[in-house]
């Protein structure tokens, strides 16, 4: 039974809606991550599932419950704010005793559910300091504990970690997911950092201007995006993009220039003559062999990244990236060939935006996995 | 502006100590005067140095002016529109910032109005109300013919009245219903960021527990503030006791009762003036608001040193 079930939301501020008819189930224990750009709705959708933004139509629904118009108190979240939120005032214990407080538990029951919340997220030895005192990191801790030690049936993030810097970040996306694989709380998690999506979810949920346009584990999303915007948005460095016609004849998509990428059968069937937005991960390009076939290109310039490089070409007058470890010197605009194998190669309806390839490789997926269950 | 020049600090101290001594000079001569015998103030050239009456002065003047009693109506005068003044300028505050209502613009401006009409302007009419408090609601039913129509009725009149004029209420009320404290409130309150009261909610606390566990806590220092402007404000308050108290034996306060002392035709009536006596009980009278704001400042100084963030 799904623990959260969003039903056809939509939020209108002042005549301009904001989120368009958006539906979706949330099993209970996972671990769901809303991405995309700012304004793009996701915040709006968490704090209507919290319960401080009023929905305008549709449902939704908590452990069975259509919580639409119940108060956010008895709604059983507890949220993470992205500035902590948290009351100056009080010391860290008052800030993570004060759910309890208000709920009306006994002082010495209160105090011992403290202490061990708060050793559980390493900050026994900061109960006494009030906020103001605390780094970015152990505040963003305090917040945790106060929403943990509700013991909420679910918690909602809500950028939580963007006011921390890049090392802070990764430990603390770290210690988000250790927490979430020991209390095992279903998690809404609103980000516009593709990292955290990536790394923390079990699913991914990608908005785009009000309607979710792709959910699936972060391995799905990745090797099948279903619209030229989630492929755009997934990934760095970002996808390559190249339009072209499809030819089922020879089994290839044909560039704007006089250059050809083979493609697999299954893809162009039933295509033929479509405008299409090829789609190409920088990391699955490799440059040719001398004298193998591929996309003739010209060399523009170069990104050292330590580990690896990004070499950025030009096919035409459009930008082409290629992650690659291996290390190449080039003259600028030297002619260089790509290598695209057709597997890598993912196909985006011109018009519609979406893909031609990802819908079938995730139907396969789904069918070998039923077959095997 | 941070500059360090030998004759710049010759400077700055040369004004602040003119300064200084612009400020401090009328309190020294009012010392001075306390401190001598009527004779020796009423001669010229004035005294500058201290002499030996200062006590007697002061006692003279304390029993003459019966401030025993006056000094306790004064505070309780004071205490009571600093108290009342707070609540009344957080409740609302709280109203107009954190409720989103349909008259919420409408009472905003209301409250507004009421700071360009200050007590000096309406006294008259304050007045009015004060020798009795119901009369606008007589009249609200006097004029919609309701009276008439209940006397017709029953054969009873109503004559509502609450009569404010010689008590503590009368002197109180008056000056708490005033919007300036609200102001600050709402000044204050609205610094405050959404995500707190959002988190208050989650945590799931009321409005009133919202008030009172979160806003009045981190108003510590909006109160003290407050407090002392207020405190001060009431104790130096002269026209409206004036008006409204004519027991001064016992509703009488100590600011009202000084400018008695204050020699003018009226009270000496052509005798000897009695400085000596009014300088001694400025001095006295000086005292609560001077310790209140030397007191309040430390106050100050402590919030802003641990400003909680």
């Amino acid at each position: 039974m799904a623990d959260i079930s969003i039903r056809n939301v939509r939020k209108t501020y002042a005549r301009q809606e904001v989120v368009h008819g958006v539906s979706l189930d949330i099993q209970n224990g996972e671990f769901v991550v809303i991405l995309g750009p700012s304004g793009c709705g996701k915040s709006t959708l968490l704090r209507m599932i919290a319960g401080l933004e009023e929905i305008t139509s549709g449902d939704i629904a908590i452990a069975g419950t259509v919580v639409n118009r119940l108060e956010p108190r008895k709604r059983g979240c507890a949220m993470v704010f992205q500035n902590y939120a948290l009351y100056p005032h009080m010391s860290v214990a008052e800030n993570i005793g004060y759910a309890l407080k208000v709920a009306g538990v006994k002082k010495a029951e209160r105090l011992a559910k403290v202490a061990q919340v708060a050793a559980s997220v390493g900050l026994t030895e900061f109960l006494d300091r009030k906020p103001g005192q605390l780094s970015g990191g152990q505040r963003q801790r305090v917040a945790m504990a106060r929403a943990i030690i509700r013991e909420p049936r679910v918690f909602l993030f809500d950028e939580p970690l963007s006011n921390l810097d890049a090392k802070l970040r990764v430990q603390m996306r770290h210690e988000i997911r250790r927490i979430h694989n020991q209390i095992k709380a279903t998690s809404v998690f609103v980000t516009h950092d593709q990292h955290e999506g990536m790394t923390l979810a079990d699913r991914i949920v990608i908005m785009n201007k009000g309607t979710i346009d792709q959910v699936g584990t972060p391995e799905d999303i990745y090797n099948h995006p279903a619209s030229i915007y989630v492929a755009g948005f997934i990934g760095s460095p970002a996808m390559n993009f190249l339009p072209g016609t499809i030819s089922v004849a020879q089994r290839a998509v044909l560039l704007s220039g006089d250059a050809r990428l083979d493609i697999s059968a299954e893809a162009a069937l039933g295509h033929d003559g479509l405008l299409v937005q090829v789609g190409l991960r920088p990391e699955q390009i490799a440059l040719a062999r001398p004298g193998q076939p591929g996309l003739p290109t010209r060399f523009d310039f170069v990104e050292e990244l330590g580990s690896a490089r990004l070499y950025h070409f030009l096919y035409e007058d459009l930008s082409v990236t290629v992650h690659s470890e291996e290390k190449h010197r080039f003259s600028p605009g030297q002619e260089v060939t790509l290598s695209i194998p057709p597997a890598a190669v993912h196909l985006f309806d011109a018009q519609t935006t979406r893909s031609l390839t990802a819908v079938a490789a995730l139907a396969a997926k789904a069918q070998k996995a039923l077959a095997t269950a | 502006m941070i500059e360090r020049t030998p004759l710049l600090n010759v400077v700055t101290h040369f004004i602040l100590l003119i300064g200084f001594l612009l400020l401090f000079l009328p309190l020294w001569l009012a010392l001075m005067a306390a401190s001598h015998d009527m004779t020796t103030v009423s001669t010229a050239p004035i005294e500058w140095l201290p002499g030996g009456e200062l006590w007697a002065n002061m006692h003279e003047a304390w029993i003459k002016s019966d401030f025993g009693t006056k000094f306790v109506n004064s505070f309780i005068v004071s205490v009571c529109v600093v108290l009342g003044k707070i609540v009344l300028s957080a409740i609302t505050a709280f109203g107009i910032v954190f409720f989103n209502h349909r008259f919420r613009m409408v009472i905003f401006w209301l409250i507004f109005i009421t700071l360009m009409l200050p007590l000096e302007v309406r006294i008259v009419p304050t007045y009015a109300v004060a020798a009795n408090a119901l009369s606008p609601f007589q009249t609200l039913l006097d004029t919609t013919g309701l009276t008439g129509l209940f006397e017709t009725l029953s054969g009873v009149r109503i004559a509502m009245e609450w009569n404010l004029l010689n008590s503590y209420t009368g002197l109180i009320l008056p000056l708490v219903a005033t919007a300036t404290g609200t102001f600050l409130y709402r000044q204050f309150f609205l610094t405050i960021p959404d995500e707190l009261v959002e988190a208050a909610k989650m945590d799931g606390s009321g409005p009133l527990r919202f008030l009172w566990d979160i806003l009045i806590p981190l108003s510590r220092t909006n109160m003290a503030a407050l407090a002392t402007i207020m405190f001060v404000y009431a104790w130096n308050q002269y026209l409206w006791p004036l008006l409204v108290i004519t027991d001064r034996a016992n509703y009488g306060v100590v600011v009202v009762e000084l400018a008695d002392l204050v020699p003018d035709q009226l009270t000496t009536g052509g005798g000897l003036p009695t400085w000596h006596l009014a300088m001694a009980a400025t001095l006295m009278v000086m005292v609560p608001p001077v310790l209140v704001v030397i007191f309040m400042q430390r106050w100050f100084i402590r919030g802003l040193i641990n400003t909680d963030k």
